[in-house]
């Protein structure tokens, strides 16, 4: 019987889909039967991101009307044998399902599947209410900027008045060179505000726009750092403790700076 | 304005500052619009923890959260009839 985690922020575009992907990824690298469902009914975007987009037969409201069973809506990923994706409809709505369908669509997941996770879509409305009804547990993402930790802020008040007792936090898209010259806010500065569990923290990286447009998660590219932290985010879900990455010596130095003049 | 030194004050200034002090701002703001009865549980708390030091008319408590220049402020008038026996007699 598996465990369920929904990913969420409020804020749109601070990279639920992203962290969706390549923890899903990552989790199955790790031998972990994982089942992603993408709960952005009318938007999706997480077939995308794992390049499965010319896959899709039967999504998430195929199912939940009755039109197909779960698994053939179920699309296995070719690269990762245990990771399968529950694609959203495109060309419906957030009302075509209800909190109660998507309970019932993610505990029959859970008796297959080690690891089920939801991703949300940004808002407070019914989009975000559909996801989360399925979940034992809760991610949310933030970057460092001021509408996102407030969004979060409200996303936590919401998570914690559904009866979730411990969401953690994944600060993504931070730089390091920002931080130290005081122009951007610094992870304690949010965990101050937001006051709950860290469980990673994510750099901006080149690499992600790039897996994107390749539909290759950043996991999968050794070189790439957000793909590191990702990883070690993986590791921590499954109790693992990992130590955070140290994005100082990473990003900076007279290495660091000639790396990137020369491309590395 | 922009001489040299005062750009490097203005430098140093760091606007995650900023960000963070509004952030602080705005977030209680957010907390207490989100919330309606946290008002009352802090009339609650302070009526608990005053009463045995002063005595109060309790329906007369009021409890607002107002804005005071780029902050806010708690603010809470209680009317008092009088302090107890033994209030302020421990050194």
């Amino acid at each position: 019987m598996g465990k369920s985690i929904v990913i969420t922020s409020g804020k749109g575009g601070v990279g639920k889909t992203t962290t969706t992907a390549n923890l899903g990824m990552a989790l199955a690298q790790r031998g972990a039967r994982v089942a992603l469902v993408d709960a952005d009914i009318g938007l999706r975007n997480l077939d995308v991101l794992l390049g499965l987009e010319n896959r899709i037969v039967y999504d998430l409201v195929d199912v939940v009307e009755g039109f197909c069973r779960l698994r053939q809506a179920l699309i296995r990923d070719k690269r990762c044998e245990n990771l399968f994706l529950l694609p959203a409809a495109q060309t419906r709505d957030k009302t075509a399902v209800s909190p109660d369908q998507m309970r019932a669509l993610v505990a029959e997941l859970k008796e297959s599947f080690d690891v089920v996770l939801i991703d949300s879509p940004a808002g407070i409305e019914q989009g975000f209410q559909n996801a989360v009804a399925g979940a034992d547990e809760a991610v949310v993402v933030t970057t460092p900027e001021v509408s996102a930790v407030r969004d979060a802020d409200r996303i936590i008040g919401l998570l914690e008045a559904q009866e979730f007792h411990a969401p953690r936090l994944v600060i993504n898209r931070i730089r390091p060179a920002m931080v130290s010259r005081g122009d951007m806010m610094d992870i304690n500065d949010i965990l101050e505000i937001l006051a709950i569990d860290l469980v990673g923290v994510v750099p901006e990286d080149e690499h992600i726009v790039v897996s994107t447009n390749r539909g290759e998660p950043a996991v999968l590219q050794n070189s790439s750092l957000a793909g590191r932290a990702y990883r070690n985010i993986a590791a921590r879900l499954m109790g693992e403790d990992v130590p955070f990455l140290d994005l100082q010596s990473a990003n900076g130095g007279l290495l660091g700076r000639l790396r990137r003049i020369f491309g590395g | 304005m922009f001489s040299l030194l005062g750009g490097l004050r203005w430098r140093q200034a760091g606007s995650k500052d900023v960000a963070r002090e509004r952030l602080r701002v705005v977030l209680m703001h957010d907390r207490a619009g989100a919330n309606p009865e946290l008002l009352e549980q802090v009339r609650d708390a302070l009526v608990q923890s005053l009463s045995p030091l002063v005595d109060m008319d309790r329906r007369g408590i009021q409890v607002d959260l107002r804005r005071q220049g780029q902050s806010l402020a708690l603010v809470a008038s209680i009317p008092v009839r009088g302090f107890k026996r033994g209030a302020g007699g421990r050194g």
